[in-house]
């Protein structure tokens, strides 16, 4: 946490104090802990001079900003208009009750986290799952069984 | 001889050699959508099999040519002969091409989708002739699929940055008319012309001003902008050189949705290959004019694709929208002229000063001139991205070019969530941003879904509304509680459970929303609704007095069961059945506890795809 912070501090050293940077040191912050922490909140708030509500107002106005930790796997199931009418929302369904999972919300190992997203851009190959930087298309509910074994 | 002539004429040199080369070339397409049907292992199966047969052959990664469902695409070029192009290429196929095509030298039983040669070749078709290319027009995909993003030259070798070049001869106020007589209209959904965006920015004064690429692309079920940049990063940038040049700009941004990834990737790639060569920076070629581009990453919110609230959004604040005049062309960012453009209308504009604006005006018909490209998607055989002039009828869109829908089809939705459904009476309707709003839809940025028999209409009104009431700013009360109160009514009647006179409150309550939203998105937010109603209302009304959903998608309505003659007991949906609903010994028909079954579909798709009956579950809707 401590090596955390010293590189967020450099990374604040290197980012101007300037109209419109907030947005991009959240973004920064989220890379680094997978979240907005509060202890990073405590310092952009003061780098930036603004209260730390101002800086919470800004975060929770935008869907990619999370406040609990993310985790070890990620699973976005896009439910843009493709994958919804192409039944995104069973696949949904499926991965959140085989995992015991809320969208939102991280299995209680900790191991996968579960989110819903409004489009990942394949909406020709609908419909679509992405778990961490890997996005698999066409899926349906045999196949995504085995796609998520490949992470457990 | 300058800098960039010299470039160029390397960049010629190097691409003729790509098409024409002594060792094979092997082009594999890399965009999202082919990564995310196995690119990445294609290409290692593709660098096994040359090693296997000692094959030396140059890789290298291009975009998307936008025919997705035949992802992964892989193009050859070997012994003399013309590009090739191969489709649906798994790791299976991609080793048999290799040996076919580079080992035994037999294209016969390697099933090409077709060639990009001059001449015709061995009985192969041109690429160009199959189906979904045929009736296009590409202007602003040109290079999509063909080039590799990643490197200049092939842009440069590819007549790239020559607009520019044009453009700095020529006075802004120049520029500005030639755009102006193309009758460019953005692309983004409001069709404004651009022209005369950029001449009411030119004319303010101020010592500052910006200039703002919108690529947040919120419309969940499409990406014309995604492909554009993941495949043909610089035909944006010198758009923006063009555009900045003309208003008087210094900075650029580039709003880009952080779902993006490689997007973003190929942006930060081309900036500083142009910045390298002086495109970018300060006295740029040697004029007075400089200019410089940041990355802007979006946060996830639909309503920052407005761009009053984008602009928000870049200074760091929530994405609020606000009401206009002042426009953002008088002031926008930091109070400072600034005008916003999407990326296919950015990367439109080189083409028009390459080409000249007559030669534009050639293209679509009058008031709606040039082309524009759609995202092809739902229950559409071809899905992809496409091109065509503006004014294309719908039918031509979705049967010609999309070749149709498997099960009969029910409607196309056009624009997005501010958008609204088209049904198959009105398919000749040509597409212009005109008609189509005249039919009660939009043209939005491009979205176009199929829907057929297996889509319910409310249900996907439902949809559109959840998705516009969580995204709606809050700033405004039609939109924050409208949108709501429709949200409930929906569910009501995809529940089962509304009154008989909901239909006519819930359109009441549309037609008020659609009247007294502050911005565009509680405006259009209606148009879902309002068209479903017009041209769907017995669909809805099945739904209220009889319980009955006849596309057997509202799950309140439906029930499943099994067809004891037609299940061969092969315990596949026994398998996927998470509530242990269905039971039953193997070979013999299986029982469905309906009491349990909580409708998650999960047999019947196990049932359709992966079991040896294929029919055995069936849904039905009670009409009682
Ligand atoms: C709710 C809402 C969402 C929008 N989303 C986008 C978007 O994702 N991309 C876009 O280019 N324009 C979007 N627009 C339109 C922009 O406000 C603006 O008109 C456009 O970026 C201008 O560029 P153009 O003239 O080149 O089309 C949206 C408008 C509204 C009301
Ligand atoms: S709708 Fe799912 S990827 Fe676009």
């Amino acid at each position: 946490m401590n090596q955390l912070n010293s590189s967020f501090t450099e990374t604040l050293n290197n980012h101007l104090v300037e109209e419109g940077s907030l947005i991009p040191l959240l973004q920064k912050a989220q890379e680094q802990d997978g979240y907005i922490s509060p202890e990073k909140v405590a310092q952009i708030s003061e780098y930036l001079k603004m209260t730390e509500s101002q800086v919470y107002g800004v975060a929770s106005f935008y869907s990619q900003f999370r406040f609990t930790p993310p985790g070890e796997h990620s699973i976005s199931v896009c439910l843009g208009t493709a994958c919804h009418v192409n039944g995104g929302e069973t696949l949904l369904n499926t991965i959140g009750r085989d995992l015991d999972v809320r969208p939102g919300e991280s299995t209680s190992d900790k191991k996968f986290d579960l989110k819903r997203v409004a489009c990942l851009g394949c909406c020709a190959l609908a419909p679509v799952v992405k778990i961490d930087d890997d996005i698999y298309s066409k899926v349906n509910v045999v196949k995504l069984k085995e796609i998520i074994s490949n992470y457990e | 001889m300058s800098n960039i002539d010299t470039i160029r004429k390397k960049s010629v040199a190097e691409w003729k050699d790509l098409n024409q080369p002594e060792e094979p070339v092997i082009f594999l397409g890399m965009a999202s959508c082919g990564k995310a049907a196995g690119a990445d292992k294609v290409k290692k199966a593709i660098q096994e099999a040359l090693k296997k047969h000692k094959i030396k052959a140059r890789l290298i990664e291009v975009g998307c040519i936008g025919t997705c469902y035949l992802e992964p695409i892989v193009d050859i070029v070997a012994y003399g002969q013309p590009r090739i192009s191969y489709g649906n290429v798994d790791e299976k196929r991609a080793e048999f091409i290799v040996r076919k095509h580079l080992v035994e030298k037999d294209l016969s039983k390697t099933h090409p989708l077709g060639h990009l040669g001059v001449e015709s070749f061995n009985g192969i078709p041109h690429l160009f002739e199959h189906p979904m290319l045929k009736s296009q027009v590409r202007i602003v995909t040109k290079n999509c699929g063909l080039i590799d993003p990643g490197s200049i030259n092939h842009y440069l070798a590819n007549d790239g940055y020559s607009g520019f070049s044009k453009a700095l001869k020529k006075r802004p106020e120049e520029v500005i008319e030639e755009i102006s007589h193309a009758g460019l209209r953005g692309r983004g959904g409001a069709g404004f012309l651009t022209g005369r965006k950029w001449k009411t920015c030119h004319d303010t004064k101020s010592d500052v001003k910006y200039l703002v690429c919108n690529a947040d692309e919120g419309d969940p079920g499409a990406f014309m902008n995604r492909l554009l940049i993941e495949s043909d990063p610089h035909a944006l940038l010198e758009g923006m050189l063009i555009a900045a040049y003309a208003i008087g700009a210094t900075l650029g941004y580039i709003y880009i949705r952080a779902e993006y990834p490689l997007a973003i990737l190929r942006l930060q790639n081309a900036l500083k290959q142009v910045t390298d060569i002086g495109l970018l920076g300060k006295k740029i070629l040697g004029s007075e004019f400089s200019f410089s581009i940041k990355i802007k990453e979006g946060a996830g919110a639909f309503v920052c694709g407005e761009e009053t609230a984008l602009i928000h959004s870049i200074e760091g604040k929530r994405g609020m929208p606000r009401t206009r005049p002042p426009f953002p062309a008088q002031k926008g960012l930091y109070q400072k002229p600034t005008v916003i453009n999407n990326v296919e209308t950015l990367g439109t504009v080189p083409h028009i000063l390459r080409n000249g604006s007559e030669w534009y005006r050639q293209f679509g018909v009058e008031g709606n001139f040039g082309t524009k490209t759609f995202s092809l998607v739902g229950k559409i055989r071809r899905s992809g991205l496409i091109e065509v002039p503006l004014g294309t009828p719908l039918r031509k869109i979705i049967f010609d070019i999309g070749g149709g829908t498997q099960k009969p089809f029910k409607a196309v939705q056009t624009g997005g969530p501010s958008g609204g459904c088209i049904p198959l009476e009105l398919l000749d309707t040509p597409v212009t941003y005109e008609t189509l709003a005249n039919i009660g839809s939009i043209m939005g940025s491009g979205g176009l879904i199929v829907l057929d028999d297996d889509t319910c209409v409310v249900d996907l009104a439902r949809y559109f509304l959840d998705f516009i009431q969580q995204e709606s700013c809050g700033k405004c009360t039609p939109c924050r509680v409208g949108t709501r109160h429709m949200v409930e009514m929906l569910e009501t009647i995809c529940h089962g459970e509304a009154s008989p006179d909901i239909l006519d409150k819930l359109e009441s309550m549309a037609k008020l929303v659609q009247s007294t939203s502050l911005c565009g998105l509680g405006q259009t937010a209606p148009n879902s609704v309002l068209t479903t109603l017009k041209y769907f209302r017995p669909e809805y009304v099945k739904h209220v007095n009889e319980y009955y959903c006849p596309a057997l998608v509202c799950s309140d309505l439906i029930e499943y069961s099994i067809v004891e003659e037609n299940c061969t007991g092969c315990q596949r949906c026994v398998s996927v059945c998470p509530t242990g609903a269905i039971t039953g010994p193997r070979s013999e028909p299986h029982n469905l506890d309906i009491s349990k079954c909580i409708k998650c579909r999960a047999c019947y798709d196990v049932c359709r795809f992966d079991a040896i009956a294929g029919n055995a579950i069936v849904i039905t809707s009670g009409k009682e």
